[in-house]
């Protein structure tokens, strides 16, 4: 019998990483110049720092974590909003387990709000919210949606089928194509290159980032999660770079294709329309906020409540480098808070909160002494 | 499994209606992974993240991008010796 769960063992084979390290670090040597790469996927940060891939790239060569934690990026002021009309109206938030440990504006998560008398339940998915919703049916349910094009679907999928009449949502959703795009266009950083995010590619396909390409051509690679990829996708970019001839490549031929998973785009796609969106961190950026469409009016929680949804810059509490994190322009240990004041255990900014922020990746891993090369 | 809501590769064991069992290996075996928004069946490896599959993985691409960098590596390698 076939068994991929054997191949995908090869893809942390420590010999195939040594000579892909010897034929970056032969590149690097050509280059000369700094190279910095961005990658926009908290995953990708686990496997990077988990597997100590910066400490083996030439001093030249740095790979940086940009934008790639839905729960970093979620709007304080959504936090807020959600915990005020929850208390009010007298709704049950459901949620994922990250989101209920972020901080609003006031420093207030939905946790915190427990001992307000917040009813708060955690869950893996949305099946586990319906299922919650159906046996409790004497109480009103709010889901707060957070998450990446990669997590959209399943909520589309489940709103079609019809969802229990108690239960509502607040999306926050945010698609990821934009954001790459806007990182293009930063002048103050200049990436390189880009390790394009596997999952949320899976699901959008590479076609959305060729409008972002062609304006502002970068190497990009769509890359997979095991070390062997991320250390292929560092060497094809390194490639077209030293070759002046940029392209968006896929390393991550098992589950990116060019047009996506059309099935679940276009299930999210009649369920909402893509807005301007707030990034924390960022600002707003066009095209990038799943919202529901109006015939979804009576599940849309910001409709029947008649809620504002954020556009104004968002809040970072005093201290916290988070805004910068985000987009890559500093790391942790550059944050005088990182593991002084904020730590997994009592995180402050939102980069700590979630298990895809960066400040949450490396604290776990005790990096400590990681310095910014560039 | 650090990171079971990031995206991980399992077997589907078991597809009824909407829903499947996943097996992603070592002991772990999940239910009630929603299905429905990929083409997949009985036996195929998928990628689940957030409790559903979000595309079915192929084997075959997985060997040949294997396959290929060995030989670019065993290439430039021998360039590098000569």
């Amino acid at each position: 019998m076939s068994n991929l769960f054997e191949l995908l063992k090869q893809y942390r084979d420590p010999v195939l990483a040594r000579r892909l390290i010897d034929r970056i670090r032969a590149l690097a040597k050509r280059l000369e110049e700094r190279v910095l790469i961005m990658h926009v996927c908290g995953t990708h940060e686990w496997t990077i720092t988990h597997y100590g891939i910066r400490y083996v790239l030439p001093e030249n060569i740095e790979v940086r974590a940009g934008p790639g934690c839905p729960v970093c990026i979620l709007p304080a002021q959504d936090i807020d909003t959600v915990i005020d009309l929850a208390l009010e109206e007298r709704l049950s938030v459901i949620a994922y387990g990250d989101v209920s440990r972020a901080r609003g504006t006031m420093g207030l998560s939905l946790e915190d709000a427990r001992s307000l008398g917040l009813d708060l339940r955690i869950v893996y998915s949305l099946q586990d919210a319906i299922t919650i919703a159906k046996r409790e049916s004497n109480k009103r349910f709010l889901f707060f949606g957070v998450g990446f094009d990669t997590t959209c679907p399943s909520t589309a999928y489940m709103v079609l089928k019809g969802p229990p009449s108690n239960m509502m949502f607040y999306s926050c959703y945010r698609y990821v194509p934009p954001s790459v795009g806007w990182l293009l266009e930063l002048k103050d950083l200049e990436i390189e290159g880009f390790i394009t995010p596997g999952h949320s590619g899976t699901v959008t396909g590479m076609e959305p980032y060729k409008k972002y390409f062609d304006r502002n051509p970068k190497p990009m690679v769509f890359s997979g999660f095991e070390p062997i990829d991320v250390l292929i996708s560092i060497l094809m970019i390194l490639r077209q770079i030293v070759k002046r001839e940029y392209k968006i490549e896929n390393e991550y031929t098992r589950s990116v294709r060019w047009e996506g998973n059309t099935i679940a785009m276009s299930t999210a796609l009649r369920v909402f329309k893509l807005e301007e969106g707030l990034w924390r961190g960022i600002g707003v950026i066009e095209g990038s906020a799943f919202e529901f469409k109006e015939e979804f009016s009576s599940i849309d929680a910001r409709r029947i409540y008649g809620l504002e949804k954020p556009l104004k810059e968002d809040y970072m509490p005093s201290g916290c480098r988070c805004a910068d994190i985000i987009i890559g322009k500093t790391v942790p240990t550059e944050c005088p808070l990182y593991m002084q004041a904020c730590t997994p255990q009592r995180p402050i900014g939102p980069c700590m909160v979630s298990v895809e922020g960066t400040c949450r990746i490396w604290a776990e891993h005790r990096v400590l002494s990681q310095l910014l090369r560039h | 499994m650090p990171q079971m809501c990031l995206g991980y590769p399992g077997r589907v064991i078991e597809i009824k209606g909407d829903f499947a069992k996943v097996d992603f290996g070592g002991g772990v075996i999940k239910d009630n992974i929603l299905i429905s928004l990929v083409d997949a069946k009985v036996g195929d490896y998928v990628i689940v993240h957030a409790g559903y599959a979000i595309q079915v993985l192929s084997e075959e691409e997985a060997r040949k991008t294997l396959e290929l960098w060995r030989s670019i590596l065993e290439s430039e390698e021998g360039e590098e010796r000569v």
